[in-house]
């Protein structure tokens, strides 16, 4: 099959199965799946289409999930504004540490996004508007434009599906657009891109910007889903879960990161019973992945196809 | 129009921890002219380029491109002067195909290149442009394969066509026949030759027969320092420059 084809039939098959899966699946696990895959996706933007390995993308899934949940809750806004005031804060603070982290490539650029979660990390702890320890409990979904009850979980389920989406939609355009070229160019060879007259520094930055925007669009979602805003989602843990669940799916395919999503939450999910031998067997595949599926499973099944 | 020399360079140095790689180069290219820089291994050839298409900060000295000091220019800001550099590497895009690769030496000009929410197809427009860049190197058929599939000479090939899509005044081609076969130098040689024409091109070259061929003129680079300078016939003769060539033939 050509690669476009294949691509139109991957967006059938996402749109049936998302209307389909409340119906088929617990709604709250189909949505924590929605939350964690769009997270991925912005995630692999980076990584698999800049070359850029962040290991502090929790901080923007959990800061945008502390600003939503205190301006629903705290300050009674909608939910629609809470997803907004979540999505712009990750995105400033996305600019802020992708300013300072793409001064550097490779390995220091990865150590410098890690110190600087850390840091969101800490003052997570430690501020009182983020509830510290016990995080932002109770955060209420309310009425999606004053009309709809998001406690309702089917409608709650299909609000994040029409959030996801186009969220995805934008990370599938961003890579096939003029845009996206230039990132391919930099992620293959960096020297040569500077050559011919791209700063490339502003094209990653640029693109850092989405990245974390979209992660805290994720993490925005998965607040109002949860109705909590917790520590879990700035720790380093969910820094490298994203890493796990892109490699996992395939780093540079589109659509690897949502199957990527969808194996670690379900593992964590069907697998809570057995206790801590989960993280055993999610290190297990993990390290089954790298040595013998290095493309992961949404890349080896392309190859498969092409042949 | 601006002068006779489209590059100069003034006593041009570069220092890295106490280790003079550059010492008091004054480089002068003709505008229009293919200008040669030869010399043996460890002379400094490779760090004059990174210093004239700023990839490395001179310590001291001065760059002048068109008249214009460029010396503290960043590097893609002196590349869209149409300074543009080849690498020793083949410096492609591997896993994009043969067509991107052009495509994206030519897009800068769209400006759109900041705009991820319009569709790739909005780039088709540079298609034929990008092809006959494609003919001109001869790499036309294979325009919808994957660059890293092909064959070393034609990545090559297909470099000097992505530089090409700049439009470059000057071109800056770093061993360009570097770990070639006979017949891809051959190639290359008439391709250097053929896309020289109302251009500046200023190459590194340890291929003698090469430089001999395509050269206007040459400069001969020991230690760092400018050793001799003038046409491959002059410059052959001179006592200095046999001395240096035979003396590292030697060893």
């Amino acid at each position: 099959m050509p690669p476009l084809k294949m691509n139109a039939v991957a967006w059938g098959l996402l749109v049936v199965a998302g209307l389909a899966a409340p119906f088929l699946v617990y709604p709250v696990f189909a949505m924590k799946i929605l939350c964690l895959a769009l997270f991925a996706c912005a995630f692999n933007l980076l990584l698999g289409y800049t070359g850029l390995l962040s290991f502090g993308h929790a901080a923007f899934l959990g800061t945008a999930g502390y600003v939503t949940g205190h301006t629903v809750k705290v300050l009674g806004f909608q939910p629609e504004i809470g997803i907004l005031a979540g999505t712009a804060t990750a995105a400033a603070l996305g600019y802020v540490i992708g300013s300072l982290a793409i001064r550097r490539s490779g390995i220091y650029f990865a150590m410098i996004t890690l110190a600087l979660a850390q840091m969101v990390y800490f003052m997570s702890l430690q501020m009182p508007f983020t509830g510290g320890e016990d995080g932002l409990q109770g955060v209420p979904r309310g009425k999606l434009f004053g009309m709809i009850d998001l406690l309702h979980p089917l409608y709650m389920y299909y609000f994040v599906f029409a959030i996801f989406l186009p969220g995805f939609w934008v990370i599938y355009r961003t890579i096939h657009s003029p845009f996206g070229q230039v990132l391919k160019a930099i992620r293959e060879n960096e020297p040569r891109a500077i050559s011919l007259g791209y700063d490339v520094e502003k094209y990653k930055l640029t693109a850092f910007v989405l990245s974390a925007a979209l992660s805290g669009l994720a993490g925005a979602t998965k607040t109002l889903v949860f109705q909590l805003a917790s520590l879990t989602d700035v720790h380093w843990h969910m820094s490298g879960e994203v890493v796990l669940m892109t490699l996992l799916g395939g780093m540079g395919t589109v659509f690897g990161p949502i199957v990527g999503a969808i194996v670690v939450v379900s593992l964590q999910n069907y697998g809570a019973n057995i206790g801590e031998w989960v993280i055993v067997i999610t290190g297990t595949i993990f390290v089954i992945c790298v040595l013998a599926f290095r493309r992961g499973i949404v890349g080896e099944l392309a190859i498969l196809f092409k042949r | 129009m601006g002068s006779e020399y489209l590059l100069e360079t003034h006593s041009l140095s570069k220092e890295f921890r106490g280790f003079v790689a550059v010492n008091d180069v004054s480089l002068r290219v003709k505008r229009g002219s293919i200008h040669a820089l030869i010399g043996p291994n460890g002379a400094g050839k490779t760090t004059v380029f990174n210093l004239i298409t700023k990839f490395l900060p001179p310590t001291s000295g001065k760059i002048f491109f068109d008249g214009i000091d460029i010396t503290r220019e960043k590097p893609a800001q002196t590349a869209r002067r149409g300074v543009i550099r080849s690498f020793q590497i083949s410096a492609v895009f591997p896993h994009l195909t043969v067509l991107e690769n052009v495509r994206i030496g030519l897009q800068r000009s769209l400006g759109t290149s900041f705009h991820f929410w319009k569709s790739e197809k909005t780039l088709d427009v540079l298609n034929d442009r990008a092809m006959e860049l494609l003919e001109a190197v001869d790499l036309a058929s294979f325009a919808f394969v994957t660059t890293v599939e092909l064959p070393y000479g034609r990545k090559r090939a297909l470099e000097i066509a992505t530089t090409l899509a700049m439009d470059p005044e000057l071109m800056l081609l770093d061993e360009p026949t570097q770990g070639m076969g006979h017949e891809d130098v051959g190639r290359i040689v008439e391709l250097i030759r053929k896309v020289s024409a109302n251009r500046t091109v200023l190459m590194v070259e340890h291929n003698l027969s090469v430089v001999a061929t395509l050269s206007d003129t040459i400069t001969v680079m020991q230690r760092g320092s400018i050793l001799a300078e003038g046409p491959y016939i002059e410059v052959s003769k001179n006592p200095q420059v046999l001395e240096a060539y035979v003396g590292t033939a030697d060893e």
